[in-house]
């Protein structure tokens, strides 16, 4: 009983790194159709500028890595948007195939920058320990990341429903047309929400470097679990995001204790198949006048 | 007319490789027509059926390893063990393993296994209207899922190293250049065969209703057709061919692993279909060869490279020619005859 109670933390923080990345990934989904494969490349890049920050200026620069490395994946994203996507929107099955040729370039590069074995980044002291809550185990690491994932989602929401720039995006998610026609800029919209969610994945990155290693193939061993959430879920939808990342992040680290690894995956994606014959579209789901 | 003469030339030039080729370069030529097969596969779904199918290095990996699984059973020494099994420390025959034994089972289980699988993902899929992204994302999602299944099942499944050290295939033996040979006409004349299916498929009247589901769902719907059945019979069939592919690649190459399976060689499959063109049976077969002798001509001088260059490739090609090379070519020929009939007016 005491082992499954201290699954909690580490399902609850999984679930919150998946939290991280998967809102940037269903914004970019729902908003303008774009399967973004290099998502992952961006976490990459957001846990080596930590790892790149601590060398330079030591452990305390931690706190200091959360905005550099929002600003450098949010760039990046912003450039593969500006150079590559926007040429693409309406087909949204090349770009995931353009994005995943991005994303094998970038992971190369990293390969070729900062050498194929992993590094690994030292957690800042005070964020080692833990505390006993009613028994469970909480390291302090899991709980900044619980921590952080929950600063970033009241950022979104409230981006998305108070500032004049979030309304224009709930726009041009809901009817892209009528929003143009309404006189919004609706490129100008598009490459923010690439800034904002591949800013989030680099946040994201930043977080796994508490509980791991860094190394090139970071970003695509949690981009498929990314896009299961996004999927049940509902695109471009935040309560939807939320409640996935929490149900698959638990989800994975209960059969991962109850079963082993590699059960858990199958089970997972078992589990994703049933959900998606009671709601084929995620939980929630945007109304369109599409048919479906 | 002119396509006639290059499918008999390209047919000429696959007769007389046996005869021409070092056996080590016609071992890497009978694993291209592997992929190739694979590619025919894909060019139906992806092409003709818009499905994008990220997943089909798990139809490959399960025709691959219930080929294996039988070459390894008849290859056992006296205890009825795979090698590595007795390594591992497994002292019985898994339950799983058992009906391997049986020639005829293992060569039904490399079609049935993969077109179930396929056919079951399909149809839950499908019928729930779950479509486009959605459908390539679970097909991945699928691929990652099986190879760590693989990898952790290490006692039935040979884990990481997976299956290896085939010496024969049936009656020939893999050690001898005749051996090889008699492989790789196998491999070609599945791939004809497949060839030849596809192409049946997509002139009948089933290839037009495809064509349709891909272009207008909704539309073929209204008309009285069931768009999901379509779409998992396609999807059934590309894996079929996958599966197909898998079991030659295991006598052909000697080895089927986790490796060969995951994401990345999912995904891998599609570069060649999507470099030659996906919407046409011979592209996509002739991208398919083209991109991984290139894989193996520079893995052999710079493996980095490589990387840079696929990856490169994919957008250079989904920038500049989307249909491929294929439509490179179809477009050049309709530019060419706009130009004549002009001329004759003229």
């Amino acid at each position: 009983m005491e082992a499954l109670a201290n699954q909690l933390p580490i399902g609850l923080s999984i679930a919150a790194v998946l939290l991280l990345i998967a809102l940037g990934l269903t914004f970019t989904f729902g908003q303008m159709g774009v399967i973004n494969m290099a998502h992952g490349e961006f976490i990459m890049a957001g846990a080596y500028t930590a790892y790149l920050l601590q060398g330079w200026a030591g452990e305390q620069s931690f706190l200091l890595a959360l905005p550099v490395a929002f600003a450098v994946a949010g760039l990046l994203g912003l450039l593969l948007e500006w150079a590559l996507i926007r040429r693409f929107y309406g087909r949204p099955l090349d770009t995931l195939l353009l994005t995943w040729g991005v994303s094998l370039i970038l992971q190369q590069l990293a390969r070729d920058l900062f050498g194929a074995p992993n590094v690994q980044a030292t957690a800042p002291g005070w964020l080692t320990g833990g505390i006993d809550l009613m028994g469970v185990r909480m390291p302090y690491n899991r709980l900044f990341i619980l921590g952080l994932a929950v600063v970033c989602v009241v950022g979104v929401w409230w981006y998305l429903a108070k500032s004049p720039q979030g309304r224009r995006m709930r726009a041009v998610v809901q009817d892209r047309e009528l929003a143009a026609y309404s006189g919004i800029a609706t490129g100008r919209v598009d490459r923010f929400t690439f800034l904002l969610g591949s800013g989030l994945a680099g946040v994201a990155g930043v977080a796994l470097t508490l509980v791991g290693p860094v190394g090139p193939g970071l970003g695509t061993f949690y981009i498929v679990d990314a896009f299961l959430v996004v999927v049940a879920g509902g695109l471009g939808q935040l309560r939807g995001a939320v409640i996935a990342a929490v149900a698959l992040g638990m989800l994975n680290s209960f059969l991962e204790f109850w079963s082993d690894a590699s059960l858990a995956k199958v089970l997972v994606f078992v589990v994703v198949i049933a959900f998606l014959q009671v709601r084929p579209q995620g939980m929630f789901v945007l109304r369109g006048r599409s048919l479906v | 007319m002119s396509s006639r003469i290059a499918l008999a030339l390209c047919v000429l030039l696959l007769a007389v490789a046996p005869f021409t080729l070092s056996p080590f370069r016609l071992g890497l030529l009978a694993k291209y027509l592997c992929f190739a097969i694979v590619a025919v596969g894909i060019a139906l779904a992806w092409g003709q059926g818009g499905m994008l199918v990220l997943g089909q290095g798990v139809f490959f990996g399960l025709g691959g390893y219930a080929m294996g699984m039988y070459l390894k059973l008849s290859e056992a020494g006296s205890a009825g063990l795979p090698d590595f099994m007795v390594w591992s420390g497994v002292e019985e025959l898994p339950a799983l393993w058992k009906p391997f034994a049986n020639p005829v089972f293992a060569l039904a289980a490399v079609v049935l296994v993969p077109g179930l699988v396929a056919f079951l993902l399909g149809l839950l899929v499908f019928r729930q209207r779950v479509r486009g992204a959605y459908f390539a994302i679970l097909s991945q999602a699928l691929a990652a899922a099986f190879v760590i299944l693989l990898v952790g099942r290490q006692g039935i499944t040979g884990g990481t190293n997976g299956l290896t050290n085939f010496s024969r295939f049936f009656q020939l033996d893999l050690t001898d250049p005749n051996g090889q040979r008699a492989v790789y006409a196998i491999a070609a004349v599945v791939l004809g065969l497949v060839y030849l299916v596809a192409r049946l498929v997509i002139r009948g009247r089933f290839g037009r209703l495809l064509v349709a589901v891909r272009d207008g769902e909704d539309r073929v719907r209204f008309l009285g057709y069931d768009p999901a059945v379509v779409k998992t019979v396609t999807f059934t069939m590309s894996a079929v061919m996958a599966g197909l592919a898998g079991a030659l690649f295991v006598p052909i190459v000697g080895i089927i692993s986790p490796a060969l399976l995951g994401i990345v060689p999912s995904l891998e499959l599609l570069v060649g279909v999507a470099v030659g063109g996906r919407f046409v049976l011979a592209g996509a077969i002739g991208g398919a060869i083209l991109v991984n002798y290139a894989k193996t001509a520079f893995s052999e001088d710079f493996a980095e490279g490589w990387l840079y260059l696929q990856g490169g490739l994919f957008v250079l090609v989904l920038v500049f020619a989307p249909k491929g090379l294929a439509g490179l070519v179809t477009g050049a020929r309709e530019r060419l005859a706009a130009r004549v009939r002009k001329e004759r007016v003229a």
